[in-house]
């Protein structure tokens, strides 16, 4: 089934369409990672399909016009994972993730049993039980991220969108991270739509690449089909070599 | 079922914790006991209490008071006290709801230009219109449309200017036309130069002598507005993510703002309007409590109304005994008193907000 349908996507920011008649559908299930270089429009893609920006053309979320949803249907169904998320420091990690929750009470409700319940089996997921007290302001970097993708999860969407998860993370984080939302995946049939500035990592976890270039989507396919040299030279203007290792691909930079 | 009470328990919020709430509400009981007693005749905590419960219908309960101690306290006093505390109340509450609307920490309610215009409005009832009519029923009339009107329209100006970064677009539409209609303020005030003392006292803001009839009329006000802040307080939370993941979350953040703007302003325009512009109350409550307790807005909001009326209380005790039979305006007294409190609190527990 289709997650995410994209018919002739288009924003225009400041008279630019900085997101250029892009159609595109996304499996159910399925890991998609966004490409492109700086001011390609893959924050503004990711924000058009969360329905946060004005847009032209036609976004539909399980078959379902996401026009036609009000807010709280639409948080329902997707999730969003900024790349910058606010946290305010004097938040408990379990008032954070219990945020997460909003899209499914109304606005003078209150938090019930269930709502609790969901809040905690996504701290869990993320291993933050031992954190649940501690307020946003102490954490480390990757425990805050942790807290961030604990909270879209509390919001059960079957839909996350990521925008760059990994940016603010060491190596080993950006693994950890990466791992669990394949892992995620897998168990709770998450689809996940991620904008991802390492070509290696999105290489090694995505199953479908799509390259964004101003504002249009110029190459859309399994990782060995779009990472190729020649589209890294022409789109990033970069001078890389495409190795694979262990089955899979990696992106090295190279000095000419 | 033993497991789900067992995780539902570990999601722990804090709202208002039973600790603080015990401690904010005794903090107001000690200031209302403190702003009936004080003064400049002599009245003990207990006889005012078995005034009161004759004036409650206890049986066998009389009051030990002659007519003009009932007087001063059943007329002068009790409903003093209660003003300073609707007003305290408002204002901080409405202080804490601007902070997390506007993801500033130095938002108080007269942000949007309440006061500026409520200056305006003041100024030119005291400067133009006849005596007869001037005074103290005119003047909270004038002091709330002035102060309605700068507010919408700088709702409307940050609404036409503003898409996407809209709280800091409103923020700004504020402080244009709060400078506008102080400007117009000083201008009048300066062709009426015989009105500037009394233009001047109202703008440092008191406690006016007036019995029942101002806390009657700023009660609605004071009630509909606290409780819609304090229905809406698990939102403010989510405001304080910001517009972009608050809507990401299927809040519609422009109608829960406005909603919560209009809340607080109504309120602070009615509190101005009775007392004249008290500063710092709306800033140095919620975030001494922020400092002291570090908790979410679903606790500071509630909160800040409770020790808000304690504090204004105890300020207006302060303005109208320490220079007796004179009185110190009771934005000098906020201010004097609450700045220094308020350094204390940063620099010892600054570390943990």
């Amino acid at each position: 089934m289709t997650a995410i349908g994209l018919h002739g996507v288009t924003v225009e920011l400041g008279g630019r369409a900085v997101v250029d008649r892009v159609s595109a559908s996304v499996e159910r299930g399925e890991w998609v990672a966004l490409i492109g270089p700086n001011g390609a429009g893959k924050t503004t893609l990711l924000r058009a399909i969360a329905g946060l920006l004005p847009h032209d053309g036609r976004v539909s979320l399980f078959g379902r016009d996401a026009a036609t949803l009000d807010r709280r249907e639409r948080a329902r169904l997707l999730a969003v994972v900024p790349q910058t998320p606010e946290t305010p420091p004097w938040l408990t990690v379990a008032e954070y993730v219990l945020m997460g929750r909003t899209p499914h009470l109304g606005p003078l409700a209150r938090e019930g049993a269930a709502d609790r319940d969901a809040a905690w089996h996504a701290l869990e997921r993320l291993e933050l039980e031992e954190l649940a007290e501690r307020q946003l302001g102490t954490l480390s970097g990757g425990e805050r991220q942790r807290a961030v993708v604990a909270r879209a999860l509390a919001q059960e969407a079957s839909i996350v969108l990521l925008d760059e998860p990994t940016a603010a993370l060491d190596i080993g984080h950006q693994q950890q991270a990466l791992e669990l939302l394949d892992g995620l995946r897998e168990r709770q049939g998450l689809t996940l739509v991620a904008a991802m500035h390492d070509l290696t990592l999105a290489a090694q976890y995505a199953d479908r690449v799509l390259l964004l270039s101003r504002g249009r989507i110029v190459a859309d396919g399994t990782p060995g089909e779009v990472l190729t040299e020649d589209a890294l030279a022409e789109h990033y203007g970069a001078t890389v070599r495409v190795v694979t290792v262990d089955d899979r691909l990696a992106v090295l930079p190279t000095r000419g | 079922m033993e497991a789900a009470a067992a995780t539902a328990r570990a999601i722990r919020v804090r709202g208002v914790t039973p600790g603080w709430a015990v401690a904010a509400v005794a903090f107001l009981a000690v200031a209302l006991v403190v702003g009936v007693v004080a003064g400049p005749v002599h009245i003990g905590v207990g006889d005012v209490l078995r005034s009161l419960g004759e004036k409650l219908g206890i049986p066998g309960v009389t009051s030990p008071l002659d007519a003009t101690q009932e007087s001063i306290v059943w007329d002068l006093r009790v409903p003093r006290v209660l003003l300073a505390g609707l007003v305290g109340g408002m204002l901080a509450i409405a202080g804490a709801t601007y902070q997390g609307v506007f993801h500033n920490p130095l938002a108080d309610p007269y942000l949007l230009g309440v006061a500026a215009g409520a200056g305006l409005g003041a100024t030119l009832s005291i400067a133009y219109l006849p005596d007869a009519l001037a005074g103290r029923h005119v003047l909270p009339v004038a002091a709330f449309a002035g102060a309605s009107i700068a507010v919408v329209l700088a709702y409307a100006i940050g609404r036409a200017a503003g898409r996407e970064r809209d709280a800091a677009t409103l923020v700004l539409a504020g402080v244009t036309v709060a400078s506008f209609f102080t400007a117009l303020q000083t201008f009048v005030q300066q062709q009426n130069a015989d009105t500037l003392q009394e233009v001047t006292s109202w703008i440092l803001g008191s406690l006016p002598n007036t019995g029942w009839s101002d806390v009657v009329a700023l009660t609605p006000y004071v009630l509909v507005a606290t409780a819609v802040i304090v229905a809406m307080r698990r939102v403010v939370d989510v405001l304080s993510l910001g517009d972009l993941e608050a809507a990401s979350l299927g809040v519609d953040v422009r109608r829960t703002r406005l909603t919560l703007v209009v809340a607080a302003t109504v309120g602070t325009a009615a509190a101005v309007a009775v007392c004249g512009l008290i500063a710092f109350v709306g800033i140095i409550v919620p975030h001494a409590i922020r400092l002291v307790a570090g908790t979410s807005y679903r606790g500071l909001l509630p909160l800040s109304f409770v020790v808000g009326a304690g504090f204004l209380i105890l300020a207006d005790v302060v303005a109208r005994t320490a220079l007796a039979p004179a009185e110190v305006p009771i934005g000098v007294i906020t201010a004097l008193f609450g700045a220094p409190f308020f350094a204390f609190v940063l620099r010892t527990r600054g570390g943990r907000a």
